[in-house]
């Protein structure tokens, strides 16, 4: 078992280290490696330096980290809700995280303190609010209510979240509302490299204690009676898991909006190649959820003209047709 | 949907003589709102819509929605004999043919579609003289700017009208067609993004790195923004583009920069003496 953990983030660590040294090579200017990493030219002066490292990079790095923090986050939903339609979103954490970017937009709150921009702070501060809810529906948890109505509950607060967010478009101006729409659409050009280092904090601590969690993962996905009769306390590493999953998504939101479809075929995707062992599901999520954003990113930069195209668009697009391909070929 | 519109003109063509002269109009669109008020027929608007903002008077009358959200309703029990729509707006023109209000459909593509929909407006609500005036001192206002600027060289220039504040995040930019587009090159510019036949572009970072502009000039409207202006530092983050190296970086403020109205000569002569101040001297 231990030999196939290694293979397994041997064999996707190999794919996203390759894709992440790819990526920032390739996109609609052509630029050379060599004057890239020419000291004797200045930065100020470098254009190939500067395509390279303030807009290629920190975009390739934020979709690295989006895609893999949606994807291990639709691996604890799914385990835990045991639902395979679940979703970094069926709990509402990131209507949460959209209604406070709308509400940024439409009244313009958005002001920069020390290089930080109120956006990405107010989705992660909405999707705080989410997870406050989701929290408090855990507690409510103990006291006997199924995985259904927890379900349920996310459901009714996602649409409640969603309603809201409309209000509060529609008190804004048509400017306004086409930049929320865009917004919604994700959008991977950082363009700075504060953008990622600060949720990276958030999305670490939940990293961490979602590693503690594989093995929980696997008996309460069998149901919960067979994971208490191992020993396991389901209530709290449910509640571990719930907060962590909503952490790592509100991170994610608030670097590149809430890019689709990840979030809940990724963990499928990966599932179908790995099989459904959590100690090995959790890791190839992780490299795997990344490297698929980072190369949606990549033909939504590249094959639309210079213009290029929101993100959201292209993983759903390339990201569907790939899963039916390899549930077909599983299932013929 | 040139079909369409010619086809609720030719429903809009007066029958009887009474119909040329409208008393009683509604217009949702800032920029014929702006028109109606300009060829003096602002005292014959009885509403208007939610985001028209000029002239002052506007801000009397009451409102009536806008682009999406019109409220058929009221524009019916306000009992116009002429609504300004977009000529987009099917369902409401549809909710109109039904109540027997006649309306005038509005599209505009380009800066020549301004004076040309002023001249056709007028004509409509029974100014023509007025509108033809109005629709010819503009287009003189426009062709003076143009000449003065005939001389200058044409810098290369990005014009922005959306971005994410303190960062180069969402940025918004006037691609090559479109009437931002028109007054960016009547201004003497070369605009950054003439090949890109959209009227909006969302920039990514690398694209302006790659248009190399030698101009950036960013559009502000709705309420007055203060720090705009410090906040143009964000460009230093692309350092090797001429506009940042050489501190062409400039915030214009004001509505008549998005509404394709009677200000847009004036919109054009500030863009132009910015681009060229020694030729406004």
């Amino acid at each position: 078992m231990r030999r196939r953990i290694a293979v397994t983030i041997a064999g996707f660590g190999a794919l996203a280290i390759a894709v992440c040294i790819l990526a920032p090579l390739v996109g609609t200017t052509n630029i050379s490696l060599a004057r890239v990493f020419d000291r004797s030219i200045a930065f100020a002066d470098n254009v190939d330096a500067q395509v390279f490292f303030v807009a290629r990079l920190p975009r390739v790095l934020a979709a690295v980290l989006v895609g893999g923090a949606f994807a291990v986050a639709g691996v604890v939903f799914q385990a835990f809700l045991r639902n395979p339609l679940a979703s970094p979103d069926t709990l509402g954490v990131s209507s949460g995280a959209t209604l406070g970017a709308v509400i940024v937009i439409t009244f313009h709150l958005d002001v920069a303190v020390r290089g930080v921009s109120a956006l990405p702070v107010a989705s992660f501060a909405g999707s705080a609010g989410a997870l406050g809810v989701v929290y408090l529906m855990s507690l409510a948890r103990r006291r006997g209510t199924s995985s259904t109505v927890l379900l349920l509950g996310g459901v009714a607060l996602s649409a409640f979240l969603g309603a809201l967010n409309r209000l509060v478009q529609v008190l804004g101006d048509y400017t306004d509302v086409f930049r929320s729409m865009r917004w919604m659409m994700g959008s991977l050009d950082v363009g700075s490299y504060t953008d990622i280092i600060v949720p990276l904090v958030p999305m670490v601590a939940a990293l961490a204690a979602i590693a503690t969690l594989p093995r929980v993962l696997d008996l309460v996905s069998l149901g919960e009676p067979a994971a208490e009769s191992r020993g396991v306390d389901v209530k709290k590493a449910e509640r571990v898991a719930l907060v962590s999953a909503s952490l790592l998504t509100g991170s994610a939101v608030s670097i590149g909006g809430p890019v689709p479809f990840v979030g809940i075929i990724v963990p499928h995707i990966v599932r179908l190649i790995v099989g459904a062992d959590h100690r090995v599901v959790l890791p190839a999520a992780l490299l795997f959820g990344g490297s698929f954003l980072v190369l949606c990113d990549l033909v939504a930069r590249t094959a639309f003209g210079p213009a290029g195209m929101p993100v959201g668009a292209v993983t759903a697009l390339i990201g569907g047709p790939f899963f039916l391909w390899l549930l077909f070929r599983k299932f013929r | 949907m040139a079909i369409a519109a010619a086809r609720a003109d030719a429903r809009l063509t007066p029958r009887r003589s009474e119909d040329t002269a409208a008393r009683r109009i509604v217009s949702i669109i800032p920029a014929t709102t702006e028109m109606l008020f300009a060829m003096g027929a602002g005292d014959r608007v009885v509403a208007v819509g939610s985001y028209d903002r000029f002239p002052p008077q506007v801000e009397k009358l009451p409102r009536v929605g806008a682009l999406l959200d019109p409220n058929v309703e009221r524009i019916i029990a306000l009992k116009p004999d002429l609504v300004v729509l977009y000529g987009t707006q099917a369902d409401l023109r549809m909710q109109l043919e039904r109540a027997r209000i006649p309306f005038y459909p509005y599209l505009h593509h380009g800066l020549p579609d301004v004076t040309e929909t002023i001249r056709s407006l007028g004509a409509r609500v029974g100014v023509a003289a007025q509108a033809n005036a109005l629709a010819d001192r503009i287009e003189q206002q426009l062709a003076s700017t143009r000449t003065r600027v005939a001389r200058e060289a044409r810098p290369k220039t990005l014009l922005v009208f959306g971005r994410e504040a303190g960062t180069l995040r969402g940025i918004a930019a006037s691609g090559g067609v479109g009437f931002l587009h028109d007054m960016l090159e009547a201004a003497g510019a070369t605009d950054a993004l003439a090949d890109v036949k959209q009227q909006s572009v969302m920039m990514s970072t690398e694209l302006v790195l790659a248009r190399a502009p030698e101009v950036i000039i960013e559009l502000r409207y709705g309420r007055v923004d203060a720090a705009a202006r410090d906040d143009l530092k964000v460009w230093n983050a692309l350092a090797s583009v001429p506009a940042v190296k050489n501190r062409q970086l400039f915030v214009l403020q004001g509505d008549e920069f998005v509404v394709p109205g009677p200000r847009v000569a004036d919109a054009t002569a500030r863009l132009a003496s910015t681009l060229h101040p020694q030729a406004f001297r």
